[in-house]
C-alpha cells in the first residue's frame, strides 16, 4: 500500500520543482532555443527563395544576352548587306559616270582632230596651189622666153578657143 | 515499445505475486524480525526478505544511504542526513535527519518545540509524552503524523535534476542568445535536435500548426523533466539511485498538472463532445457523457499508473536480480544475476527516454483534443 500512497512531501516539491523549472526554462531556454531555430529555418527558406530568385535571374539574363547577341548579328548581317550593295551601286554609277566622260573626251578629241585635219587639207591646198603658180610660172617664163614659143602659144591657145 | 511494456507488466504481475507469497512466508517470522532490517536477518542466519529490501529500495527514505552497514565490518556506513521539514499544530519544525540516528523503528524519539517524534518505516509520527508509537494489530502505528514536507531522498534528487537542468538549459539559451540564428555550438547542439524533435514530431502533429507555440514549453519540460529523472533513477550511486519517477506521488503531480492545462484551454468543442456528443442519437448521448466524463480522469491516471509502473518495474526486476544472489545463498548466480541486470539496464535505459516520450506525446495528444475546432 505504502507503494501507491502519495506522500504530500513530495507532491509539494514536485509541484514546486516543476512551476520553477517551467517557468525559468521557458524563460531561459525555450524561447531563446524556438526563437532562434525558427529565425535559422526562415533564413534558410529565405536564402533558398533567394537563391532560386538569382538562378532565375540568371537564366533570364542569359536569355537576354543571347537575344541580344542574335541582334547584333542580325545588325551587323544588313549592314553588310547594306553595305555590299552600296559599294555596287556606287560602282555602277562611277562606272557610268566614267562613260559618259570618256564618251564627251572622245567625242572632243574627234573634233580636234577633224579640225586639225581640215585645216591641214587646207593649208596643203594652198600650199599646193602656191607650188602649182609657182610652177606654173617657171614654166611660163621658160615657154615665153623665146618670140617663136609665144607665138606658137598663142596659137595652141587659140587654137582651142572656138569662135562661135 | 509495446513488447516491452507488456513483458514489464508480465514481470511486474509476477513479482507482485512472488512477494505476495513472501509475505505469506514471511509471517511465521514474527513482527520484531520484520521490522528489523532485512540484511541483519540474513545476517542471523534467516531466510533473507527479498520483498522489504526491494520495497526498502524503491521507497522515499528520509536520508541517503550511500554505502556500508552499521554491522561492525569495515567499511562503516555512510549515510547523508537529509533535512526534515514538519508542519506541526505547533508550526513548523525541522531537524536533520542524522538526529533519528538512522534508526526506523520508532525507538528513537527527536524532541522539539515541546513535541516528541520518532520515525518508524519511513515515516514520521508524533509520538505520545512518553515518546512511544502505539501499533495496531496490522503493525501499524496509530499515531498522528505530522505534515511531512522534508528534503527525502527523492526530493533532494529532484532538486539535483532541477540545478542540473537550469544549468544545461541555462547555456544552451545563452549561446542562442549569443550566436543568434547561427548553427548551434556546445551542449546546444546536443540540446537542439531533441527540443526539434518534441516540436516537429510531438506538438505540431498532435496539436496543429496553429497552436502548439503556446504549448511546447510546457511539453518540453516535462519531457526534459520526466526524461532526466529517469536516468537519475537508472544511475545507482549517491547523489542519484532514487526511484523518483517511479513514486507515485511525482508522477500524480504530472498528471494533475496535465489534467488541469487540458480542462483549463479546452474549448466548447471538447465539452460539446463530453456531455453532448454531437452526431449520435439522443439516447446514445446520454450513454456516452458518463463515459466521457469518466474518460476525463482516466487519460491522466493512465498517464500517472504507466509512468509510475514502468519505472518500478523496472528497478524492481534488477533489485529482484541482484536479491537471487542472497535468496539463493550462492556467489554463483552472481554472474547471471549481473548478466541479466546488465541487459535490462540497456532496456531501462531505453525505457527513460520512451517513458518520457510517451508522457509528452500523450499530454500534446489530450491538449490537442481539448482544443480541436469543430469540423
Amino acid at each position: 500500500m505504502e507503494l501507491i500512497t502519495p506522500a504530500i512531501g513530495l507532491i509539494f516539491w514536485t509541484t514546486l520543482t516543476f512551476a520553477i523549472l517551467f517557468f525559468l526554462l521557458k524563460k531561459m531556454a525555450w524561447k531563446p532555443i524556438l526563437g532562434a531555430v525558427e529565425d535559422r529555418e526562415k533564413s534558410i527558406i529565405d536564402a533558398l527563395a533567394s537563391a532560386e530568385n538569382a538562378r532565375k535571374e540568371m537564366q533570364n539574363l542569359t536569355a537576354d544576352n543571347e537575344r541580344i547577341l542574335k541582334e547584333a548579328r542580325n545588325d551587323r548581317e544588313e549592314l553588310l548587306k547594306e553595305a555590299r550593295s552600296m559599294r555596287e551601286q556606287m560602282i555602277e554609277e562611277a562606272k557610268g559616270e566614267a562613260q559618259v566622260e570618256a564618251d564627251k573626251l572622245i567625242a572632243k578629241a574627234k573634233d580636234g582632230i577633224e579640225n586639225e585635219k581640215l585645216a591641214a587639207i587646207a593649208d596643203l591646198k594652198s600650199q599646193v596651189a602656191d607650188l602649182s603658180i609657182g610652177i606654173a610660172e617657171k614654166l611660163v617664163k621658160e615657154e615665153l622666153a623665146s618670140k617663136d614659143n609665144q607665138v606658137k602659144l598663142i596659137e595652141t591657145m587659140l587654137k582651142d578657143v572656138n569662135l562661135s | 515499445m509495446r513488447i516491452i511494456v507488456f513483458t514489464k507488466s508480465i514481470v511486474f504481475s509476477l513479482l507482485i505475486f512472488f512477494s505476495l507469497s513472501q509475505k505469506v512466508i514471511g509471517q511465521d517470522h514474527g513482527e520484531a524480525e520484520r521490522t528489523k532490517d532485512s540484511h541483519q536477518v540474513q545476517e542471523n542466519g534467516e531466510a533473507f526478505d527479498i520483498t522489504s529490501m526491494i520495497m526498502h529500495h524503491i521507497s522515499d527514505s528520509h536520508s541517503f544511504h550511500v554505502y556500508g552497514e552499521n554491522d561492525g565490518h569495515f567499511p562503516n556506513a555512510l549515510t547523508v542526513p537529509l533535512p526534515i521539514i514538519l508542519w506541526t499544530d505547533n508550526g513548523l519544525v525541522t531537524f536533520m535527519s542524522s538526529e533519528f540516528h538512522h534508526n526506523d523503528d520508532g525507538s528513537v524519539v527527536v524532541e522539539k518545540k515541546g513535541m516528541k517524534f520518532a520515525k518508524f518505516h519511513n515515516k514520521i509520527y508524533q509520538t505520545n509524552n512518553e515518546g512511544a508509537l502505539s501499533l495496531d494489530e496490522h503493525n501499524h502505528p496509530t499515531n498522528s503524523k505530522p505534515l511531512d514536507f522534508s528534503i527525502t531522498k527523492n526530493v533532494f534528487v529532484m532538486l539535483l535534476a532541477l540545478l542540473i537542468l537550469l544549468v544545461l538549459f541555462g547555456i544552451a539559451g545563452k549561446s542562442y542568445k549569443k550566436n543568434g540564428k547561427d548553427a548551434p555550438t556546445g551542449v546546444a547542439k546536443f540540446i537542439e535536435p531533441l527540443v526539434i524533435f518534441i516540436r516537429d514530431e510531438i506538438a505540431i502533429p498532435n496539436i496543429g500548426e496553429k497552436h502548439y507555440r503556446k504549448y511546447i514549453p510546457l511539453l518540453l519540460t516535462i519531457f526534459f523533466f520526466v526524461w532526466i529523472i529517469n536516468i537519475f533513477g537508472l544511475i545507482p550511486f549517491f547523489p542519484f539511485a532514487a526511484n523518483v519517477s517511479g513514486n507515485i506521488a511525482f508522477t500524480m503531480t504530472l498528471a494533475v498538472i496535465v489534467f488541469l492545462v487540458v480542462n483549463i484551454v479546452a474549448n466548447k468543442n471538447y465539452w460539446k463532445h463530453i456531455f453532448w456528443m454531437p452526431g449520435v442519437p439522443v439516447p446514445m448521448k446520454l450513454f456516452l457523457a458518463p463515459i466521457e466524463v469518466i474518460g476525463m480522469f482516466v487519460k491522466p491516471v493512465s498517464l500517472m499508473i504507466r509512468l509510475f509502473a514502468n519505472i518500478t518495474a523496472g528497478h524492481i526486476i534488477v533489485l529482484s536480480l541482484i536479491g537471487l544472489i542472497f535468496v539463493l545463498k550462492s556467489v554463483w548466480v552472481a554472474p547471471v544475476s549481473v548478466a541479466f541486470t546488465l541487459f535490462i539496464s540497456l532496456i531501462e535505459i531505453l525505457v527513460t527516454a520512451i517513458q518520457a516520450y510517451i508522457f509528452t506525446m500523450l499530454t500534446s495528444l489530450y491538449i490537442g483534443a481539448a482544443i480541436e475546432e469543430e469540423h
